[in-house]
């Protein structure tokens, strides 16, 4: 089997999140590529929660309507997923509390007496879920010496107790498959928000501030609990006013900084966002997409915040928005939005979601070009000093505080070249050309870049148009079905020019996207490109391969 | 005492009469002793909300970030635990401090950080034109109430008290002198200090015959010990008329939020290195 998919679900407080965790490591270390998609409800205990690891001995990222093997530790797991299973399938499961009604003949069945081995073992239910990875790794004939590698990584405490139940669980089983390993080298597994959280780091980040909210609390998470480790403040203050507002004050103090957020927070932020605009202060704003209107799913995935972020903040202002795909554009982007914040003074927003954030991933960073920290144009000490100096690219060199014989006033009224608060004409409009004329630098510096994508079939005249987390399955069916397949990375100031040779040639240009208004088409239309059919979905979930292609199969024929 | 120019060439446009004139007064005066007693200008940052009392810093040649209404102390903050060594003074109105702001307030004294709020309160809302702050006494007439308030006024020195702040004082618009000893202490204070300012503004809420019949200079009063400090924070609750203490109400020794937020040491890592470290033990 080159690729297939691993199915495990039980409540929640079962550690299915761990349990998919350890299984991508264990398939990682095989020399396999991995992707784990996560699903979980908006609630501590209970619920059902799955996750699904999909492996191939290619790159993959996004998931399969069948799969090969469901791990069920609980009734729900059978009954919600066995349209699943096909005849090739293994189910193996939890034989004392897991009854296999109305199942094919023809599917493999393994059962484990999970719930006794917890018992006759004494130890905690959670362990349930290593028990059953043991009887997994047997049924595919994988090592067990592997195994012990990965718990070694994943479980710091009670690592003796996971082992003897995984091995209750590995003895119980028996080969069904044999797996034969790729010899590739293992890559990194990351999730979508450490390869954004890195991205910063690279970036040059030095404080992080945030209150938590899905899907990106686990930036905030992981960069407090490595906060030591790379060196950085990390905040979580009363709210995401106090959190926008701290940030401003450590950017005005030169400290590069990065905010963490999703829909509803960055509605709290964007008085602040219109701050940064007027007082060109350097910051950026990472919005991680779940459905709304209002609280909505807060567990799932959307893009719905495209022209939210376009367009938020009262006034006009230059502001950089990139949607990274993957996690290699991911990091590549985290870093160069804190660059060009810096650089331009401006706010730079990171559009991510749950998909892309919560999933996890492998990351090649041998694949990504080097990237420098950038440091913005400093005080030359020649003439009296002006924070808002008008330049030729609208860009003023900075001094900082504390700077003997400089004077630095940052201000939210408009305001003249030192910064004292003015309400003339002239002025007014002097000033807001400044601001503005930094989004031609911009613009100009970002061609430099590959900011919209391209692949598949590049002679196609069909192209399936997206952006986001959507790229990994639009990219595999367009491999499948010949197609091309167009990515703009950037998505403001919107790289008119690359988006209009990536369209060169397509006569039929199909928009798929995780909303229900079609946000990305509705943008392209104000530059002058229409889409032919759209391919929405907004049920919070992202799209499978087969289900995708069922869509797209009805519009191309 | 050198004297050293910290105007600008903003034109002042406050009205005649306005209190905020002996606020800009009083801080000159305590920046220009404290310049001259070691602390290096270029070391302070002012912060403004929106509002009258905000034009303060357009009106001062010292470092300052004019922030939005209701948001001087999150800013404050930020500034402070980017670099621990700038004396940073927060300006704020009644209606910025306590209302639209009030949150970040609390916090900012709940976490003892060292900052030095100075409070505007005029208790009405001057730059729209008139309307009730949290301060204004109950059935104060504005022109968003009409037929008067229903809702009487918090006391922002007990509600800060009782939030955590360690530095507590009183001053009016007319005691420049007292105001800038104030300032001083409030600014050299370390944790979370407060000065709640009964600024009268001439044009809608003119309290100047009030507050003098009134106030009367704290003696004999220990600032470090709390029941007296509530005492005399209690003795007028911003609407029924008693005597208004003014001067030093609270003081306490406490950690303060940065000195226990570990500030990391930004040269002794090698990031990239450690990027690659933690990628290698994410196979």
């Amino acid at each position: 089997m080159n690729d297939f998919s691993v199915l495990i679900g039980g409540k929640a407080g079962f550690g299915i999140d761990k349990a998919s965790n350890v299984i991508g490591r264990i398939l990682n270390q095989t020399g396999r590529r991995v992707y784990i998609y996560r699903d979980y409800p908006s609630l501590i205990r209970g619920g059902h929660t799955f996750s699904i690891i999909r492996s191939s001995k290619n790159k993959v990222s996004t998931h399969l309507n069948k799969v090969e093997y469901i791990l069920a530790l609980n009734q729900d797991t059978f009954n919600l997923h066995k349209d699943k299973l096909s005849n090739s399938s293994v189910i193996i499961y939890d034989s004392d509390s897991v009854k296999l009604e109305g199942l094919s003949p023809e599917i493999k069945t393994l059962a484990v007496p999970v719930t006794r081995i917890i018992k006759e073992e004494n130890v905690s239910e959670i362990m349930g879920n290593t028990c059953i990875i043991g009887a997994f790794i047997k049924a595919c004939g994988i090592e067990w010496k592997v195994l012990e590698s990965v718990f070694g990584k994943e479980f710091v405490k009670d690592m003796d107790s996971n082992l003897k139940v995984a091995l209750r669980g590995y003895n119980e089983a028996s080969e069904l498959i044999k797996l034969e390993p790729f010899s590739e080298n293992s890559l990194p597994l990351l999730t979508g928000n450490q390869a954004l959280s890195l991205g910063l780091v690279k970036g040059g980040l030095k404080t992080f501030i945030a209150y938590p909210m899905t899907p990106t609390s686990p930036i905030l998470h992981f960069l407090a609990e490595h906060a030591d480790y790379f060196n950085l403040k990390v905040i979580h203050p009363e709210s995401e006013i106090g959190v926008i507002l701290m940030a401003l004050g450590f950017s005005y103090m030169g400290e590069k900084v990065a905010v963490g957020t999703s829909g509803g927070g960055f509605c709290l932020m964007t008085e602040g966002l219109s701050f940064a605009g007027m007082g060109e202060l350097p910051i950026v704003i990472i919005v991680g997409q779940r459905p709304g209107p209002s609280t909505g799913l807060p567990t799932y995935s959307a893009q719905t915040e495209l022209h939210f972020v376009l367009n938020a903040g009262q006034g006009e202002f230059t502001r950089f928005i990139v949607a990274p795909g993957d996690l290699e554009e991911t990091y590549f982007w985290s870093a160069w939005a804190m660059n060009l914040s810096s650089k331009y003074q401006i706010p730079s927003i990171i559009l991510t979601d749950k998909n892309l954030g919560e999933g996890t991933f492998n990351f090649d960073a041998g694949s990504l070009p080097e990237i420098k920290e950038e440091m913005p144009v400093s005080w030359n000490r020649e003439s009296p000093y002006k924070r808002y100096q008008n330049t030729e690219s609208g860009v003023s060199p900075l001094a900082l505080v504390p700077t003997k014989d400089a004077i630095i006033k940052v201000n939210s009224y408009e305001h003249d070249e030192f910064g004292l608060t003015t309400e003339e004409p002239n002025q007014t409009v002097l000033m807001q050309d400044k601001r503005l004329r930094k989004e031609k630098y911009l613009s100009r510096e970002l061609d430099n870049f590959e900011t919209v994508k391209v692949y598949g079939n590049i002679n196609s005249s069909t192209s399936l148009l997206c952006w986001g987390s959507n790229k990994g399955v639009c990219v595999e069916l367009a491999e499948r079905l010949g197609l091309k397949v167009i990515q703009p990375v950037v998505l403001c100031p919107f790289p008119t020019r690359k988006f209009q040779d990536a369209v060169k040639g397509t006569k039929k240009l199909i928009c798929v996207e995780s909303n229900a208004t079609g946000q990305l088409a509705l943008l392209i239309k104000m530059f002058g490109f229409d889409v032919n059919e759209q391919v929405l979905k907004y049920d919070g979930r992202p799209f499978s391969l087969d289900e995708l292609e069922k869509r797209i199969e009805g519009i191309v024929k | 005492m050198s004297q050293i120019n910290l105007g600008t060439y903003a034109q002042n446009t406050w009205c005649p009469g306005c209190g905020n004139f002996a606020i800009l007064s009083a801080i000159k005066m305590a920046l220009t002793e404290l310049n001259s007693e070691g602390l290096p200008l270029e070391n302070i940052v002012l912060v403004s909300g929106i509002g009258c009392h905000a034009k303060i810093v357009d009106y001062l040649n010292v470092n300052s970030f004019y922030s939005i209404h209701g948001r001087v102390v999150p800013v404050a903050e930020g500034i402070k635990l980017a670099n621990s060594s700038v004396k940073v003074i927060g300006f704020a109105g009644d209606g910025d401090a306590y209302g639209e702001g009030l949150e970040h307030l609390i916090f900012a004294a709940k976490r003892n950080i060292d900052i030095t709020m100075i409070i505007h309160n005029n208790r009405v809302y001057g730059l729209t034109t008139g309307q009730y702050t949290p301060t204004s006494p109950l059935g104060f007439k504005g022109r968003s109430t009409p037929e008067g308030t229903k809702e009487s006024p918090i006391n922002p020195l007990e509600l800060m008290l009782a939030s955590g702040a360690s530095f507590l004082a009183r001053g009016t618009s007319r005691h420049t002198e007292l105001l800038k000893d104030i300032f001083k202490k409030a600014i050299l204070h370390k944790g979370f200090s407060l000065v709640d300012i009964l600024q009268v503004c001439f044009t809608y809420f003119n309290l100047y015959e009030y507050y003098d019949k009134r106030v009367y200079n704290l003696e004999n009063h220990n600032p470090k010990d709390y029941s007296q400090a509530l005492n005399k924070i209690r003795e007028w609750d911003y609407n029924a008329d008693s005597p208004i203490a003014l001067g030093l109400l609270y003081e306490k020794d406490a950690p303060s939020f940065e000195e226990r937020f570990i500030t990391p040491d930004q040269k002794s890592v090698n990031r990239d290195l450690k990027i690659e470290e933690f990628l290698k033990s994410s196979i």
